[in-house]
C-alpha cells in the first residue's frame, strides 16, 4: 500500500480516535477527498518542477503516531530558546506536552489546537478563520483532513504580547517512520503584537516527514512576526505551508532559517486584503551534503498602496540543492504598489545547485516592482586579503558567507534569537568566531 | 629576514618572474621599482602567497625558513604583511571586526590567548589616531565605498593592527593626494624599527621622499636588473625607465 492509499484508508480511524466537532468533521472530511481527488504533487506540476517528493514518500511511515515519549527538559533545552522568558506550546511525535509547556489565557489565548476544535468557547474563532486561509492544494488539504493538534494563538485587540511565544515539535520516532500533520491557527486582533517562534526537531535517527500547515491572521494594524528555524537532522523532511491573510495597515513577516534536514518545501503566501499592508518574507538558507530547500513564495497585491520586501540569501555547498520561486501577483486595484523580491546565492561547489524563479504577474499600471536574483562564487580576492591578514581559510569563508547573508539577520527582532541564529550559523559553518559584525 | 633565491613564478602557464633575488635585514628600507608589467604586483603577492601563482623555480626564505609552500595566513601569522593595490571591498565585514578576528586568529596561531575586549579597544583607538581616521570609519563595512585614499590609510591602519616583521606596500602612493601620502608615511615610520623591514613597490619617486629607502631595485621583465642607493630612484625620476630597458638590452 503506498503512502497515498494508507493515509486515506486512515482517515475514518484517525477521526473515531478524537472527540469530533461537527464544524470541524465537515472541513476534515471536504478535505480528504481533495487529497483522495489529487494525491500527491509531482515533478509534472510547474510548481514541484524542481523538487521531487518521491525518496521522502516511500517510507512507511506511522500516520498518527499513539503514544507519547516523555521527554526531560535539560536533554532538549538547547533547541529552546531559553535566554528568556516565553510562552512555550511544546509537541512531542504530534501530541501535546503539559509539562514542557507554558501556556496561558490570561487576557490572550496561547494553547491547543485540540482544545480549540472541540471547546464550544472557541468555536466561533474556529469557525470564522480555520481553513479560511489554506489553500485548496492536495497537502494543505491533506493537513486538514488529519488536523487535530497544533498551536491555537489568539490575541484579541490592543494587546502587545511581550514574551515571544515558542512552538516547537519533537519526534522521537520510536515507530520506524513517523508522519506529523501539525496545524496552527494564530489570529491577531486590531492593534496586536505577537511574536512567535516554530521549530521542528526529530531527535531520532528514523525518517520524519512533517507536512505542517499554519494559517495566520493580521487584522487591522495588527503586527505578526514569524520565525522559522529549520535545523533538524538530515532525515528528518519538512513541507510547510503558510497561509497569512493581512488586513488593512497590518505589518507581517515571515523569516525563514533553512539550515537542516534532508527536505524542506516552504509553501509561504501572503494574501494583503486591505490597503497599506507591509508584508516581508525573508530567509537564510545554508546547506550542503545532499540537502534540499524549496522556497515557494507567493505575495498576493490586491488593494491599493501596499508593500511587499522579499529578501532570500542562500549558500549552497557540496550537492546540495536550492529553489526558489517567487510569485508577486498584482491585482488591477493595486494600484501603488511597491514590491520587491531579491534572491542571492552562493554555490560553493561545482556539484550544487540553484534554481531560482521570480515570477511577477501585474495587472495594475502605476506600481513599482523590482526583482533580481544572483548566482555566484565566493570572491577569491577577498579570501585572499583576509588570509593575507591571517584569518585561516575555513574562518575567512565563514565570515564571508555570514556577511553575504547578514542583512536578513539585521530585520530580526528578538536578540536572543538573533544571536541564537548567528551561533548555528557559525556551527554549521564549523567555525568558532563571533560574528559581531 | 627575508631571502629570495632565483625565484621563478608564472600564472596560466605564463612565465612572470624570471629569476629574482633579494636578500632584506631587519632595520632595512628597500624600493622596488620598474615599468608597468615588470612584475612588481606579482613579486609583492607571490610573498604574501597568492594562489593564483605558482612558484616554479627557486625559494622564499623567511627568517630561514621556507615558506613558498605555506599557505597566506600562514605566512601572515610569521609576521608577513602585504598592503594591497587594490584593497578588497568586503560588504558586510565592519573594519573593527575584521581586525578583531584577524589579530585574534594570529594569537591563536601563535598559542596566545584572544586579546581582551578592552586591550583591543585601546588599541584601535591608539593606531586609527596614528592615521587619522575617523572613529565612524572603523563602523564601515571594509573598504566599501572608502576613497582611493581612505583604502590605503586603512591598509597601513592594518599594518599598525598587526606589527608584521615585513611589510610590503605594493603602490600605496598610488591614487593619494599629498596630504593623505603624508599621514601615510610618517605612519609607515612610526611603525619603522630595527627590528622589522619594508619593502615599498612603486613606479614613482614620490612616495621614497618619504619613506626614505637604503636600497632601490629596478625590475624589468621579470629580473632585478639594477640595484643601488636611493640615488637610482632619483635618477629613474629624471631619466625614465628606457635606458634601463637599452642598458639591459630589452
Amino acid at each position: 500500500m503506498d503512502l497515498k492509499e494508507k493515509l486515506v484508508s486512515s482517515f475514518l480511524a484517525f477521526e473515531n480516535s478524537i472527540d469530533v466537532d461537527a464544524y470541524a468533521h465537515d472541513v476534515r472530511t471536504d478535505a480528504i477527498k481533495i487529497f483522495e481527488e489529487k494525491g500527491f504533487p509531482s515533478k509534472k506540476e510547474e510548481a514541484w518542477k524542481y523538487t521531487s517528493l518521491n525518496s521522502v514518500l516511500k517510507e512507511d511511515y506511522s500516520v498518527f503516531p499513539k503514544q507519547e515519549n516523555a521527554l526531560e527538559y535539560s536533554d532538549i533545552k538547547k533547541y529552546f530558546i531559553h535566554d528568556i522568558d516565553t510562552y512555550k506550546i511544546i509537541f512531542i511525535d504530534g501530541k501535546y506536552s503539559s509539562h514542557l509547556s507554558q501556556t496561558t489565557h490570561d487576557g490572550i489565548d496561547v494553547c491547543l489546537m485540540s482544545a480549540a476544535l472541540s471547546k464550544p468557547k472557541y468555536q466561533l474563532i474556529i469557525e470564522n478563520y480555520f481553513n479560511k486561509a489554506a489553500e485548496k492544494d492536495s497537502l494543505s488539504a491533506l493537513n486538514t483532513a488529519f488536523s487535530q493538534e497544533g498551536a491555537y494563538i489568539h490575541i484579541p485587540k490592543n494587546k502587545i504580547v511581550e514574551k515571544p511565544i515558542q512552538i516547537i515539535h519533537f519526534s522521537t520516532g520510536n515507530e520506524s517512520a513517523t508522519m506529523l500533520q501539525p496545524r496552527n491557527l494564530v489570529v491577531v486582533d486590531e492593534n496586536s503584537h505577537v511574536q512567535i517562534i516554530e521549530r521542528h526537531q526529530s531527535l531520532t535517527d528514523n525518517p520524519v516527514l512533517t507536512n505542517s500547515v499554519t494559517e495566520i491572521f493580521a487584522n487591522k494594524r495588527a503586527i505578526v512576526d514569524y520565525y522559522k528555524i529549520q535545523n533538524d537532522k538530515e532525515t528528518a523532511s519538512l513541507i510547510d505551508n503558510t497561509f497569512i491573510k493581512q488586513k488593512r495597515e497590518s505589518l507581517a513577516s515571515v523569516h525563514t532559517f533553512s539550515f537542516g534536514g534532508k527536505l524542506i518545501r516552504n509553501n509561504l503566501n501572503f494574501y494583503q486584503n486591505g490597503e497599506r499592508i507591509d508584508s516581508t518574507l525573508k530567509g537564510i538558507t545554508i546547506i550542503g551534503n545532499k540537502q534540499h530547500v524549496d522556497h515557494n513564495t507567493l505575495v498576493h497585491h490586491i488593494e491599493p498602496n501596499c508593500e511587499s520586501h522579499q529578501d532570500y540569501k542562500g549558500i549552497f555547498a557540496d550537492r546540495s540543492t536550492g529553489v526558489f520561486n517567487g510569485k508577486v501577483v498584482v491585482e488591477k486595484e493595486a494600484q501603488k504598489t511597491n514590491a520587491f523580491q531579491a534572491n542571492n546565492n552562493i554555490l560553493v561547489s561545482d556539484k550544487a545547485a540553484i534554481n531560482t524563479k521570480p515570477q511577477l504577474e501585474i495587472f495594475a499600471d502605476d506600481v513599482r516592482c523590482s526583482h533580481g536574483c544572483t548566482i555566484g562564487q565566493l570572491d577569491e580576492s577577498a579570501m585572499f586579503y583576509m588570509r593575507s591578514r591571517g584569518i585561516p581559510q575555513k574562518e575567512a569563508r565563514a565570515l564571508l558567507m555570514f556577511a553575504f547573508s547578514n542583512n536578513v539577520l539585521e530585520s530580526v527582532k528578538i536578540p536572543e534569537l538573533k544571536q541564537r541564529i548567528t551561533k548555528i550559523i557559525a556551527n554549521k559553518l564549523g567555525v568558532n568566531i563571533g560574528f559581531d559584525l | 629576514m627575508l631571502k629570495i633565491n632565483n625565484l621563478h613564478a608564472s600564472i596560466e602557464d605564463k612565465s612572470i618572474l624570471k629569476g629574482i633575488n633579494l636578500e632584506v635585514k631587519p632595520g632595512e628600507v628597500h624600493a622596488i621599482m620598474g615599468p608597468n608589467g615588470s612584475g612588481k604586483s606579482t613579486l609583492a603577492s607571490v610573498i604574501a602567497g597568492r594562489e593564483d601563482y605558482e612558484v616554479t623555480e627557486g625559494t622564499i626564505e623567511f627568517e630561514g625558513d621556507d615558506i613558498e609552500e605555506l599557505a597566506a595566513e600562514e605566512r601572515a601569522h610569521k609576521g608577513v604583511f602585504l598592503s594591497f593595490q587594490y584593497p578588497v571591498e568586503i560588504p558586510g565585514v565592519s573594519v573593527t571586526n575584521f581586525m578583531k578576528t584577524a589579530i585574534n586568529e594570529s594569537r591563536k596561531a601563535r598559542g596566545l590567548e584572544e586579546m581582551p575586549a578592552k586591550d583591543m579597544l585601546k588599541l584601535i583607538r591608539e593606531k586609527s589616531e596614528m592615521l587619522e581616521i575617523d572613529r565612524k570609519f572603523l563602523s564601515r563595512s571594509l573598504n566599501e565605498g572608502f576613497s582611493g585614499g581612505e583604502k590605503k590609510r586603512n591598509e597601513i591602519f592594518q599594518m599598525a593592527m598587526l606589527e608584521p616583521k615585513l611589510a610590503i606596500l605594493d603602490e600605496t602612493d598610488s591614487g593619494l593626494d599629498i596630504d593623505a601620502l603624508r599621514i601615510v608615511a610618517s605612519g609607515v615610520n612610526k611603525l619603522k624599527s630595527k627590528d622589522n623591514a619594508v619593502v615599498v613597490i612603486t613606479h614613482y619617486q614620490r612616495l621614497l621622499d618619504y619613506i626614505v629607502p637604503d636600497f632601490v631595485h629596478v625590475l624589468h621583465n621579470g629580473k632585478i636588473v639594477k640595484s643601488g642607493t636611493k640615488e637610482l630612484a632619483h635618477e629613474l625620476e629624471a631619466k625614465g625607465y628606457d635606458w634601463i630597458k637599452e642598458e639591459v638590452g630589452a
